[in-house]
């Protein structure tokens, strides 16, 4: 399965990078939320997938016994989705108000911070 | 704190605006020269000071002092003539609007240069040198109304600063092939680290932060330029303390890097160069304290030279000319200083016959001029013949015609000082009255205190060494024990010495410098300045600065117009190829391409088709024209993440992604929802990118993608040894008392980023929230006005 | 978005607020043992006011809310920052988890620093979220209104 998700992690990265050239801020943002799936799944497999034992110790046991999936990649998304979160919320209002002020979304457009 | 408290206080002066505030606060130089002065016999007698608190420990840095004959000379330099100057500032700068700031800046510096001087670490040696750059640049820059006074300071911090860079790269060498940031402990291994082959690097780099500090030939420019200064800090910071940095650490260095060839002969030509030129240019100035800028640039250069030289004799001199040089040039700059506050101008060829109506400040000002000519019974006579012997002296290490050369460089100096010091005393004071802007009367006790004791420092001083062995054996001997590493020195210092040759020949040299000097002054003081009005240099120093200053701007602008050209893609573009290219070739070039692994599991039909999901999906969201579709299109590959995380054991993740999707869906609408504008531009975006373009992008995305790919085939081929991964679960319930690893790892052993974290997270809904209410605000007041 | 466009949307969010919310907190505690925490019951909080703005408009959402978004960020951020702070005063590092109570409580669990610092988390989380939503919300009505 790691193998499978290297070619869904790399198109998903061709896909944010291919959308984030696009002269949409739309699009840039759709990138963007790619990029952010590709790299949580990234740091996901990379630390290895196990089907068996999620990272929670029994009850009355002290500690995991093998196989169990690696909590610390978990950990690390997990923050990593909240922030995606809060990052894309950011650049949509970001975007919205550009639109509102220059009337498009055209990243050509606006090469200068002079004309507004 | 002390600094703290002092710019409180000085602060407060803004209301008093009197001199009245300068008497106070120089109760605390005062208190630290008292202090520095009960630690003369102590210091004299044994072992040097050592003070040490740990910084940086794991750096091996430490504020640590080191206090020896060295430091303490330098110590009771720094309090004594600045008590001195704080009291001079306060009569100078009397109801200036801003005389809290000048109290405040001076405190900062005086701590900071003796920071410099006593650090026993050379890291923090040089946070305390840069220090002194800094409030060097604010005290340049006081009247910051000018703009010659604003370009002054840039120019003295950019070539003291750039000088502290490349002093900081000799200083890292210098720790690391000595294996010690401890001057103390450096002080031993100087053969060892003279034998290394970096030696030559280190040197080069230490003496250039040395010389632009200290004003030597070529970065000497920019010191006449300080006299922007008002002269309070001119004579404090550029003639008495600071400039003498750069002369401290190498005499700080000379048990180190001292005492090669090539210290030898790169620090006698740049000094003796300096201190030549210095003296010359010096007599064809006409403003007061331009002249006493450039013989503060002999003054340098000199000390320079004679640790060059390196002898006993030579140190011996160093050391006392530094003193010398101190005194009467801290005096003779606060004595042109009050001369431009009671007639208001600086100009020679306006002042004379001053002394009728300035008879206090004129008595200081002949003094200092006296000993700055070497004049006995005057201290600077005594340095003068020191000087003298250590040239000499050369003989007896290097060729005649060595000491020849070095003998007529001194000589040359040393009357055209004492030229100097007639035109910065007698022009002014003696002769005729002339009418000056303003009607010439006595300065306040706060102006001349600071010159009578000064200079008449430099009267007793020379008078005690004929009586009393105290000046040679509780100052000079130490210094010169701490330059030299030795502990058994002794140095000697009289009046007269004898009536052996050599010592004859040196007196008779001593007493023929006074009488060129005052046989030029006689004939030449009228025509030195039409010279330098007729005769311009054809290329100096400045205009290199001026070069390089232009050439960094013009390069900084080229350079913006090529990396920052205000494409959003044109940026995406080089980091997506930067990734691929250099990536993918350092991959390529070492690992190679790594065949997938499809045991021991082969994917199961679920996964296929999960994967095959998220691929479409993705397609999707590039193809769809509608913008309701393409938002559909990435919730599907989200919910299809959260799928795999249910999948593989992660029920945290999967909770927080379904959470995170369904209000990313609710975010779009709220945003998007009615936007036709929007979603018709989606559609018009088809257009206008040429399908060349298109197929260029789709190369680039896409060997990024191959490169991300083949990353991760090469890492998941090989088996994961992790040990985080057991110390976490083995950890989670004893120390964590909790059984979710993945929230115990989020709120107690990495706590701090899960912090750091939700900092982030706040400060981006509060940019939502401003970008939103503040325009609202706007458009509200657009709307009624 | 001021009245809602249905009924059983907002019949159903009535009866589903309160649940929503005591199942936050529910997450919020056994976090600690089992899937849960701070970031997921903060998410799920807000996702119940997200669905009350819906319902039955921002204003409404935001009373139910009781106190500005904004006290709830800096709230959470004072409550997790100063967690730390408890094992300064026994003399170890900032953050070093501290124990008031070694046997496991009903519901919460073991109360300690680690568990203030994930309230803080939570209550953060919820005035992110809500800012966020409430904002944009409060900006589509006006242009609407416009």
């Amino acid at each position: 399965m790691e193998s499978l998700l290297a070619f869904v992690v790399g198109g998903l990265y061709a896909g944010g990078i291919y959308l984030m050239l696009r002269r949409s801020m739309i699009k840039l943002i759709f990138g963007l939320v790619l990029l952010g799936h590709a790299s949580n799944l990234l740091i996901f497999t990379v630390g290895r997938l196990t089907s068996d034992q999620p990272p929670l110790v029994p009850d009355g046991a002290e500690t995991l016994t093998e196989p169990f999936a690696d909590p610390l990649p978990q950990a690390l998304i997990l923050t990593a989705i909240v922030i995606g979160f809060g990052m894309q919320a950011f650049a949509l209002v970001l975007v919205k108000r550009m639109f509102l002020t220059a009337r498009t979304d055209d990243v050509h457009a606006i090469t200068t911070t002079d004309t507004f | 704190m002390r600094e703290g408290m002092l710019s409180r206080l000085g602060l407060s002066t803004t209301q008093t605006k009197g001199s009245l505030a300068g008497w106070i606060i120089a109760l605390l130089p005062l208190s630290f020269f008292v202090f520095f002065c009960t630690l003369i016999e102590p210091v004299a007698m044994g072992e040097p000071i050592r003070i040490s608190y740990p910084w940086i420990p794991s750096l091996g840095v430490e504020l640590s002092f080191l206090i020896d004959g060295l430091s303490l000379l330098f110590a009771l330099i720094i309090s004594g003539v600045g008590t001195f100057i704080i009291i001079y500032a306060g009569g100078y700068l009397a109801g200036h609007h801003q005389i809290g700031h000048m109290y405040t800046y001076l405190i900062l510096f005086m701590i900071s240069m003796l920071g410099l001087v006593l650090s026993d670490n050379i890291i923090s040696l040089f946070v305390f040198w840069e220090l002194t750059s800094i409030t060097s640049y604010l005290l340049i820059g006081f009247k910051h109304e000018y703009q010659d006074s604003r370009y002054s300071a840039l120019q003295a911090l950019l070539v003291t600063g750039a000088g502290g860079l490349v002093l900081l790269a000799g200083l890292i060498l210098l720790g690391v092939v000595g294996g010690s940031w401890q001057l103390s402990e450096l002080f031993g291994r100087g053969e060892a680290i003279q034998d290394h082959e970096l030696y030559l690097p280190m040197l080069i780099l230490v003496l250039i932060g040395a010389f632009t500090k200290s004003a030597q030939f070529p970065f000497h420019f920019w010191l006449p330029n300080a006299m922007a200064a008002p002269t309070p800090v001119s004579a404090y910071l550029h003639s008495a303390t600071m400039v003498k940095a750069g002369v401290f650490l190498l005499a700080r260095l000379t048990p180190v890097l001292g005492g090669t060839s090539t210290w030898f002969f790169i620090l006698t030509i740049v000094g003796g160069i300096t201190m030549v030129m210095g003296a010359f240019l010096a007599i064809f100035r006409t403003d007061l304290k331009s002249i006493l800028a450039y013989t503060t640039i002999n003054g340098l250069g000199t000390l320079v030279f004679l640790l060059g030289l390196g002898t006993e004799l030579a140190i011996e001199a160093a050391i006392v000319f530094l003193m010398v040089h101190s005194l009467y040039k801290g005096a003779l700059f606060m004595v042109a200083g009050s001369v431009d506050h009671e007639t208001g101008t600086r100009d020679i060829r306006e002042l004379g016959g001053l002394g009728k109506y300035m008879p206090i400040t004129a008595v200081a000002g002949g003094l200092a001029a006296l000993s700055m000519m070497g004049m006995p019974p005057f201290l600077g006579f005594v340095g003068k013949e020191i000087i003298y012997k250590s040239a000499f002296g050369v003989a007896e290490h290097h060729m005649f015609l060595i000491m020849l050369a070095v003998l007529a460089m001194a000589f040359v100096g040393k009357v055209l000082t004492g030229v100097s010091a007639g035109l910065v005393t007698v022009s002014p004071f003696l002769g005729s009255k002339t009418t000056t802007p303003k009607n010439p009367h006595e300065a306040p006790i706060s102006m001349w205190l600071g010159p009578v004791v000064l200079s008449a420092l430099g009267l007793l001083l020379g008078l005690s060494v004929a009586f009393s062995k105290g000046l040679q054996d509780m100052i000079v001997a130490p210094a010169m024990g701490a330059v030299l590493h030795e502990h058994e020195v002794h140095a000697k210092l009289a009046l007269w010495y004898g009536t052996e040759p050599e010592t004859l020949m040196v007196f008779g040299l001593s007493m023929l410098t006074i009488v060129a000097a005052i046989g030029i002054y006689i004939r030449g003081r009228g025509t030195f300045a039409s010279i330098s009005q007729r005769v311009t240099m054809p290329w100096n120093a400045e205009q290199g600065y001026q070069f390089a200053l232009n050439g960094m701007q013009s390069l900084a602008r080229w350079q913006t117009r090529v990396l920052q050209h205000g494409y959003l893609q044109g940026y995406l573009l080089v980091v997506a190829m930067t990734l691929a290219g250099f990536g993918g070739l350092a991959f390529f070039s070492q690992v190679g391409l790594v065949a997938p692994v499809w045991s021991p599991q082969f994917p199961m039909v679920h996964e296929w088709l999960i994967a095959g999901m998220m691929l479409v999906a993705t397609v999707l969201t590039i193809r769809l024209d509608s913008l309701l579709g393409a938002i559909v299109a990435l919730g599907v590959v989200g919910y299809a993440v959260a799928l795999i995380f249910i999948l593989y054991a992660a029920p945290d993740l999967a909770i927080t992604q379904f959470s995170i999707e369904t209000l990313t869906v609710i975010l779009f609408v709220l945003v998007l929802y009615r936007r036709q504008t929007i979603t018709h531009l989606l559609e018009e975006e088809i257009a206008r990118d040429s399908p060349a373009k298109r197929i260029r992008d789709l190369l680039i995305a896409g060997s990024v993608g191959v490169f991300i790919t083949s990353i991760m085939l090469a890492i998941t081929s090989e088996p994961l040894v992790s040990e985080l991964k057991h110390f976490f679960a083995e950890e989670s319930v004893p120390h964590g008392k909790g059984h979710n690893v993945v929230n115990v790892i989020l709120i107690d052993f990495r706590g701090l980023d899960t912090m750091g974290e939700i900092t982030v997270l706040g400060v981006a809904a509060i940019g939502v929230y401003s970008l939103i209410k503040l325009w609202f605000a706007r458009d509200a007041e657009n709307n009624t006005s | 978005m001021k009245i809602s466009f249905s009924v059983i949307l907002s019949t159903a969010t009535y009866y589903l607020l309160p649940l929503m919310l005591l199942f936050s907190v529910y997450l919020l505690f056994r976090g600690h043992n089992e899937p849960g925490g701070g970031f997921v019951g903060g998410l799920m909080a807000s996702a119940a006011f997200g669905l009350e703005m819906i319902a039955y408009g921002v204003n409404s959402a935001r009373r139910e809310l009781r106190v500005h978004p904004t006290t709830l960020i800096g709230t959470g951020l004072l409550v997790a920052v100063s967690s730390g702070f408890f094992a300064l005063f026994e003399d170890q590092p900032f953050m070093t988890a501290q124990w008031w109570y070694d046997e496991k409580l009903p519901v919460i669990g073991k109360p300690g620093s680690p568990m203030m610092f994930d309230i803080g988390v939570y209550l953060l989380v919820i005035g992110i979220v809500s800012l966020i939503l409430f904002s944009l919300a409060d900006e589509t009505e006006q242009i609407q209104e416009a």
